[in-house]
Order: C-alpha cells, then sequence, then structure tokens
C-alpha cells in the first residue's frame, strides 16, 4: 500500500506543475497589457508602471515564472489588486463557506440517490422504476443555474417557507445544497440502480434466498453493502464537480464562499485573485482525486497491484 | 421509444432556431418599455422581459446561438481530437507519452473551471466561449479515439494495409478511424448536451454572450433581478436549455444502447 501510495503521489506532482503552470500563462493570455486591462485606458503611466512592476511583470518570463512557483510553494498566492490583502487570505475567509455547502450538498444527493435506485433495481422494469430513472435523467439535464431560481420561486417566493439568499442560519443553507445536490443526485440513482442490479444476479444472493433469507433482507444486508464500491468511487470522484459547481450555486444564492469570490474577481479584473482562486480549485479537485484513488487502492487490492 | 424522443425535441429545437424570425413577428431586440415585465398574452405568448422585448422572439434567437455553440464546440473538439487521439494511438512511444501527459493535465483541471479562466482572461464574446470549450472538449475525443486505436491498430486489415506499403495518413484516415466512429458519435451527442449547458453556464455568469444578443443563459441571468414580479423570465430560458439538453441526453443514451450492447 506504500509503494502504491507513494507511485500515486510521484504521478500527481507533474499533473500539479501543469495545472501551476496554466494558471501562470493565464496572466499572460490576456489581451495587450494586462496592467492596463486591470486599470482601465484612461489609467496614467506611472500607475501603469507601478502596478507592472507589483505584478511582476516588467521582469524576463522566466524570472516571473520562477517566483511565481516559489510564491506557490510558499503559499504566497500574491497580492489582491482589489482588497489590497494576500490573495491567500481572502480564499482562506470564505473557505468554510465553500466546504460547508458542497458536504451538505453531497449529503442531500446520498439521502436522494440511495432509496431512489434501490427502487429502481429492485422493482425493475416496472413503472416505478421508469419513474426513478426518468427522474434521475431529468435530474442530470436539468442545469443547477435554472433549478436554484425554480426552487427559489416555489419555496422562498410563493411558500415563503426558505429565505431566497444569504448565510447565517441552517435554512440558509437548504435551498443552495438541494440546488448543488441534485445533479449528483441523478448520477449516484443511476449508479446504484445500475450496480444494485448486477449484485442481485450474483450466486451469492440466490444462495441467500435459498436458505430462506427474506427479499428485503438478501437486498439491504447482502446485495446492498456488495454494489457500495462503486457508488462510493463514484461520490469520490464528482466532489471534483460538486466544488466547481459551487462557483454558480454561489453566485445564484449570493452564498459568500470561494466560488462566488472567483466571480467577482472576474468582474473587477482583479487577475492576481482570479489565478489564486482558479489555483485554489484546481489544486483542491486534483488532492480529492487523489485521495480518492488512494481510498480505492486501499479498500480493493487489485487496484494496487495493477 | 426514448431515441424517438430525443429524435423529436432536437428536430423541434433545430426547427424553431431556423424558422423562428417566421414564427413571431417581433424582433429580438426591439424595446417597448411601457409593456415591460408583461405576463404571457395572446400577443406575447411568453410575455415580455425587463426592457419589454418579447421572450417568444428572444428564445427562439436564442435556440440558434446554442445549437451554434453545440455544433461549433463539438465539430471542432471532434476534428481536433480524433486528428490527435488517432496520432498518439497508432505512433505510440515518445508521441504518445507527450500527449498523454498534456491530456492528463487537462484532464486534471475541472473543464468548466478551464473554461471561465479563458474566458475571463480573453474577455466574454461567443468566439472565446467556443475557443475556451473547444480547449477543454477536445481531450474527451482524444483519449476515446486513442484507446479505439489502441485496439484497431493491431487488426489483420491495419497490420495489411501497413504490409501493403500504405503511407501513414491513408492508414489512419481509411482504415483506422473510421473505426472509431460510432464510439465518437455517441461522445459527440453527449458533446452537445455539456456543450450546450457550458455556454449557458459561461452567459449566465455574465462571460458568454454579451447583450443585446439573445442567449438562454443571459436571458436566465437577467429573470434573477425578477423573481418576485416576474417568474416567467427564468422559468421559460431554462425550461429552453433543460429540454434541449434533456433531448440529447435521449438521444446519446439511445445511440450508447444501440451500438454497445454491453452498456444496457
Amino acid at each position: 500500500m506504500f509503494a502504491y501510495a507513494l507511485r500515486r503521489l510521484v504521478m500527481t506532482v507533474p499533473v500539479l506543475l501543469g495545472v501551476a503552470t496554466l494558471v501562470f500563462a493565464l496572466i499572460h493570455l490576456v489581451p495587450g497589457d494586462p496592467a492596463q486591462a486591470m486599470l482601465g485606458d484612461s489609467a496614467p503611466p506611472a500607475d501603469l508602471a507601478d502596478l507592472r512592476t507589483k505584478l511582476g511583470l516588467d521582469q524576463p518570463l522566466l524570472t516571473q515564472y520562477r517566483t511565481f512557483l516559489t510564491g506557490l510553494v510558499a503559499g504566497n498566492l500574491g497580492t489582491s489588486f482589489r482588497y489590497n490583502t494576500p490573495v491567500a487570505r481572502e480564499i482562506g475567509l470564505r473557505l468554510g463557506r465553500t466546504a460547508q455547502l458542497a458536504m451538505a450538498a453531497m449529503a442531500v444527493a446520498v439521502l436522494i440517490a440511495i432509496p431512489l435506485g434501490i427502487v429502481g433495481a429492485l422493482f425493475r422494469g416496472s413503472t416505478l422504476d421508469h419513474v426513478a430513472t426518468t427522474l434521475s435523467l431529468v435530474g442530470v439535464s436539468m442545469p443547477n443555474f435554472w433549478l436554484g431560481p425554480l426552487l427559489a420561486i416555489v419555496f422562498a417566493v410563493t411558500l415563503g417557507w426558505l429565505p431566497v439568499s444569504g448565510t447565517g442560519t441552517l435554512a440558509h443553507l437548504v435551498l443552495p445544497a438541494v440546488t448543488l445536490g441534485a445533479a449528483l443526485a441523478a448520477i449516484l440513482a443511476r449508479m446504484t440502480r445500475a450496480t444494485l442490479i448486477d449484485e442481485l444476479r450474483e450466486l451469492y444472493v440466490l444462495a441467500a434466498r435459498a436458505r430462506g433469507v427474506s427479499r428485503s433482507r438478501a437486498v439491504v444486508v447482502h446485495a446492498f453493502r456488495n454494489s457500495l464500491i462503486p457508488v462510493v468511487t463514484i461520490i469520490g470522484l464528482q466532489l471534483g464537480a460538486v466544488l466547481t459547481g459551487t462557483i454558480i450555486t454561489e453566485t445564484i444564492f449570493a452564498w459568500p464562499g470561494v466560488g462566488r469570490l472567483l466571480i467577482q474577481a472576474i468582474s473587477f479584473r482583479d487577475y492576481p485573485l482570479v489565478q489564486g482562486c482558479i489555483l485554489f480549485i484546481a489544486v483542491t479537485y486534483v488532492s480529492m482525486n487523489l485521495i480518492v484513488d488512494l481510498l480505492y487502492g486501499w479498500l480493493d487490492p487489485r487496484i494496487r497491484y495493477q | 421509444m426514448i431515441r424517438r424522443l430525443g429524435i423529436g425535441i432536437v428536430l423541434l429545437v433545430v426547427f424553431a432556431a431556423i424558422f423562428g424570425p417566421w414564427l413571431t413577428p417581433y424582433d429580438p431586440v426591439s424595446q417597448n418599455l411601457p409593456l415591460r415585465l408583461a405576463a404571457p398574452s395572446w400577443s406575447h405568448p411568453l410575455g415580455l422581459d425587463e426592457l419589454g422585448r418579447d421572450l417568444l422572439a428572444r428564445l427562439l434567437a436564442g435556440a440558434r446561438v446554442s445549437l451554434f455553440v453545440g455544433c461549433a464546440v463539438v465539430g471542432i473538439s471532434s476534428i481536433v481530437g480524433i486528428g490527435i487521439g488517432s496520432v498518439a494511438g497508432y505512433l505510440g512511444g515518445k508521441t504518445d507519452t507527450a500527449i498523454g501527459r498534456l491530456m492528463d493535465v487537462l484532464l486534471a483541471f475541472p473543464g468548466i473551471l478551464l473554461a471561465i479562466a479563458l474566458v475571463a482572461v480573453l474577455g466574454p464574446s461567443l468566439r472565446n466561449v467556443v475557443l475556451a470549450l473547444v480547449t477543454i472538449g477536445w481531450v474527451g475525443y482524444a483519449r476515446l479515439v486513442r484507446g479505439q486505436v489502441l485496439k484497431v491498430r493491431e487488426l489483420e486489415f491495419v497490420q495489411s494495409a501497413r504490409a501493403l506499403g500504405a503511407p501513414l495518413s491513408r492508414v489512419l484516415l481509411h482504415h483506422v478511424i473510421p473505426s472509431t466512429f460510432s464510439a465518437v458519435s455517441v461522445q459527440a451527442t453527449l458533446g452537445m448536451a455539456g456543450a450546450i449547458i457550458a455556454e449557458a453556464s459561461l452567459s449566465f455568469l455574465g462571460l458568454g454572450v454579451q447583450p443585446p444578443t439573445p442567449s438562454w443563459g443571459t436571458m436566465l441571468d437577467a429573470g434573477r433581478a425578477h423573481l418576485f414580479d416576474a417568474p416567467h423570465l427564468t422559468v421559460v430560458p431554462g425550461a429552453a436549455i433543460a429540454l434541449l439538453v434533456l433531448g440529447f441526453n435521449f438521444l446519446g443514451d439511445a445511440l450508447r444502447d444501440r451500438l454497445d450492447p454491453r452498456a444496457l
């Protein structure tokens, strides 16, 4: 297991370096002068020169790249142009909110998907199964930037049960979490149904039934547990998708997380903050995939020896 | 059944996009401010938006944008991906390793995040949206085609063509690439759904199509400010996006089941 973990860690290093290089290249893709783009066309030349020095844009490209990478290793993501504070600090201030939203969305997805998947597998081919399958396909096709406002119209505007945006209480978390978790729930429900159907065909389930074990016990105690491994893997792999989904969900519900910070930074052309947020989200995404791979290797020894 | 439903939905939207200007007498950008936020009526079946523009006319014009982005992104991404993937899979060795590393980095990057980053620095426009989505889109096709080519290149008809001295371009274009088309067609159909959602997401965030050009994503974003007084501004464009995406998903699922019985 140690050798496998080490191999996976080593494989992640070039990927992280590639991600960092892409993010570094972003500011150099800005058409024209990035300093001009940030300060506007009417900015005085002295201010432009000052900002170029501050961002290091007056240095040779290789020096800029080396400074950028050295800064990253030390946890320095630069200074926000808008807030005039370290980018890492601004991200740190909002990190908890994004994590809270992502975790709540995962919980919502699991709570909806598992029962839906079990119903689909148990009553395969029935009307109930068709309803569950169609629901999950609709869930996949329904963009969260539509589902969010729809939920707000029904539960905040019409019924007045939940707040339409903001933070503070648990009620504020409900609509963003459901919005973010719905697509994942749809994917998980389909996965649960498919793997459970496969497991129900296995001989050990037949053997359990032959020994007089009830159908519900054979499903829940025997087949369901074994069908969980691929489902857990999908949950892990989808963590990254949930993380990127927070960008839109946080914007819809004015949730003060990293995703909303990114969109605000883009509208203010605060490129150091844009770079920092993108790098942070991308590195978190890569790290999550690494953790899932390590966990999967630990759960299933065959993976370690491939 | 599902395939027919998928084809029906997609054809309906294609019809609406082509014949949109003849289906409504209103211009999608002309304003009628006294009637702003008017609810659906006989003269304006879907109502009017915050600037008094006919929502049906804008919806029909928005269908063109969505389909254009979907076709452009899928078309360019698949051509680039097939080219790169087949070269990587067929040549193997250092070429395959170099392309593989580049694909690893791009796949490690969450797709929509890279698109947001690119549009953020290049500036919001329809062209930059297509460019950003192609930058992330080709990788999926290249990976798929590379895998297919690895299997196909060992088959006898390919070995025979090589033994007869056919040049690389002929082996790839006439023998190897055609055998990947069924897998690519499934990916392309599902890719249409992905590209349409991605364009709408970027436009919703203000990074895509810019006003006054109608796009379903920008219409949804504008409708967000009127959830209380004009919810139809949110419901209508969102339903259009969901319907078209559902259509392509139905079609993609049905194609996959038909072309790959193991997926059933």
